[in-house]
């Protein structure tokens, strides 16, 4: 994919107001019990398959063009490929997340032959015992490396994609080695989010803010270390900036229709049961907070060092709290990329000596 | 006389007055201009490229059958590679 014409894309997507990418849960309900994972899974009235293709027709009409199709595990609904065929007749480009445990060679070929665009499963471990005891089910790494072999054999475009936590720190050199004897791509996301309800009890399976400086310094993970390590000038251009996409070409929608700025961004802006999509997308007045939001209006992130290069999650703050205040993880991975202290972990160093 | 036909391979949407399209083969992404919008809305495998271009090119675009129609050739050959159209002598089912 060209990397300037995607920018052009999406600059052109955020003047014309389009959301170009949507993240869709289908599910919540999971046949894995990971134990970082933010979702509960219990169906409380997921949307139907009618409901499900309605939606798709407005995310097209409204141009949206890249689509996700997640959970929960997606794969467990048992209209899942009506809907992936659904969508590509809808001419969507679909990048499916899955574990991998339900695909086989007839899912995969079936996956090829609606040309979905890429499939990315998570594995956490090279080691079965290590990725068993997050999923909690015992069986699931050869299950879910069996799947990435299936989806290959296909010459289906895969990626391996690793959260870090304390169990799996470490493994992620080999489950990138074996990422490349399968012949696929690698992700790692350092980052464990709070669950959707508020609960942060998963936090506590973070990686140490100490292990994150040697991830930024690997040029096979983070591309040019040195470029990604160094803070942005911050000018007054730079503070006119967005967060991010979210709520601005990006768009996340939950198994009950509920319709947030990104899956990150538990933030309720409408429910496609009692409104249509454009009518929340253009008028909910949380979507438009959001989107009134530029890098000075951040409190105590504008007069910070790296706030032109943070990667800072306003879905993350806004589960800590205020959606125009830092987010703690974020501080400490900027700080681990750039040595710069922000005013958060400034003002919290100032605390530890008093 | 060529045809030209979608291939269902593809992710394709419209954004303001350009077309957006992913390859399914290589993902390589294009944007087709409004001329190019039209010739690919119109390549339904039944139509010959040579009308395509009189009624939706030379008519809509005001360009002159010649030039629109090499455009066109060299347009639908070069997508043709990405296997985002299929070109065929004989109408495509």
């Amino acid at each position: 994919m060209s990397g300037q014409l995607m920018m052009e894309i999406g600059t052109k997507a955020l003047e014309l107001g389009v959301p170009l990418s949507a993240h869709f849960d289908l599910t919540w309900r999971c046949n894995e019990r990971c134990i970082h994972c933010y979702l509960d899974h219990e169906d409380r009235g997921e949307v139907t398959t009618t409901e499900v293709k309605d939606i798709l027709e407005q995310l097209a009409a409204a141009g949206t063009f890249f689509l996700i199709l997640s959970g929960g595990e997606p794969v467990m609904r048992k209209d899942f490929f009506e809907i992936v065929e659904y969508a590509r007749q809808l001419m969507f480009s679909v990048k499916v997340k899955t574990n991998g445990i339900l695909i086989r060679e007839r899912e995969a070929a079936r996956l090829r032959e609606l040309a979905v665009e890429v499939v990315q499963i998570s594995v956490y471990s090279h080691r079965a015992a290590v990725h068993d005891a997050i999923t909690k089910v015992p069986g699931s790494l050869e299950r879910t490396l069996n799947a990435v072999r299936f989806l290959r054999g296909q010459g289906l475009k895969v990626i391996i994609a690793g959260v870090m936590m304390r169990q799996n720190l470490g493994d992620h050199k080999e489950v990138q080695k074996l990422a490349r004897e399968l012949g696929v791509s690698f992700q790692l996301d350092p980052t464990i989010t709070p669950k959707l309800d508020g609960d942060t009890s998963v936090l506590d399976l973070r990686i140490p803010d100490s292990a994150l400086p040697e991830l930024f310094r690997d040029g096979s993970l983070v591309g040019d270390a040195d470029e990604f390590c160094a803070p942005a000038e911050v000018d007054a251009s730079a503070l006119e900036a967005l967060p991010c996409s979210a709520g601005h070409t990006a768009v996340y929608i939950s198994p009950y229709a509920d319709v947030f700025p990104c899956v990150q961004f538990p933030l309720p802006t409408g429910n496609l049961r009692q409104q249509k999509f454009l009518e929340v997308w253009r008028d909910s007045p949380q979507m438009n907070e959001v989107r009134g939001i530029r890098l000075s209006d951040l409190h105590a992130c504008s007069s910070c060092g790296n706030v032109a290069s943070c990667s800072r999650c306003p879905g993350l703050a806004y589960m800590e709290g205020d959606m125009r205040g830092p987010s703690s993880a974020d501080c400490d991975k900027s700080f681990a990329r750039t040595g710069i202290l922000s005013p958060r972990k400034r003002a919290a160093l100032v605390q530890i000596a008093i | 006389m060529s045809y030209v036909a979608r291939s269902k391979q593809v992710a394709a949407r419209m954004l303001g007055e350009e077309m957006v399209i992913m390859s399914g083969r290589d993902s390589t992404l294009f944007t087709l201009s409004p001329v190019a919008t039209a010739i690919w809305n119109a390549a339904d495998g039944q139509t010959p490229l040579e009308r395509i271009v009189e009624e939706r090119v030379c008519e809509e675009f005001e360009v002159d059958r010649e030039t629109a129609l090499a455009d066109a050739q060299a347009f639908v050959a070069e997508l043709a590679e990405h296997g985002i159209v299929l070109i065929s002598e004989q109408p495509i089912t």
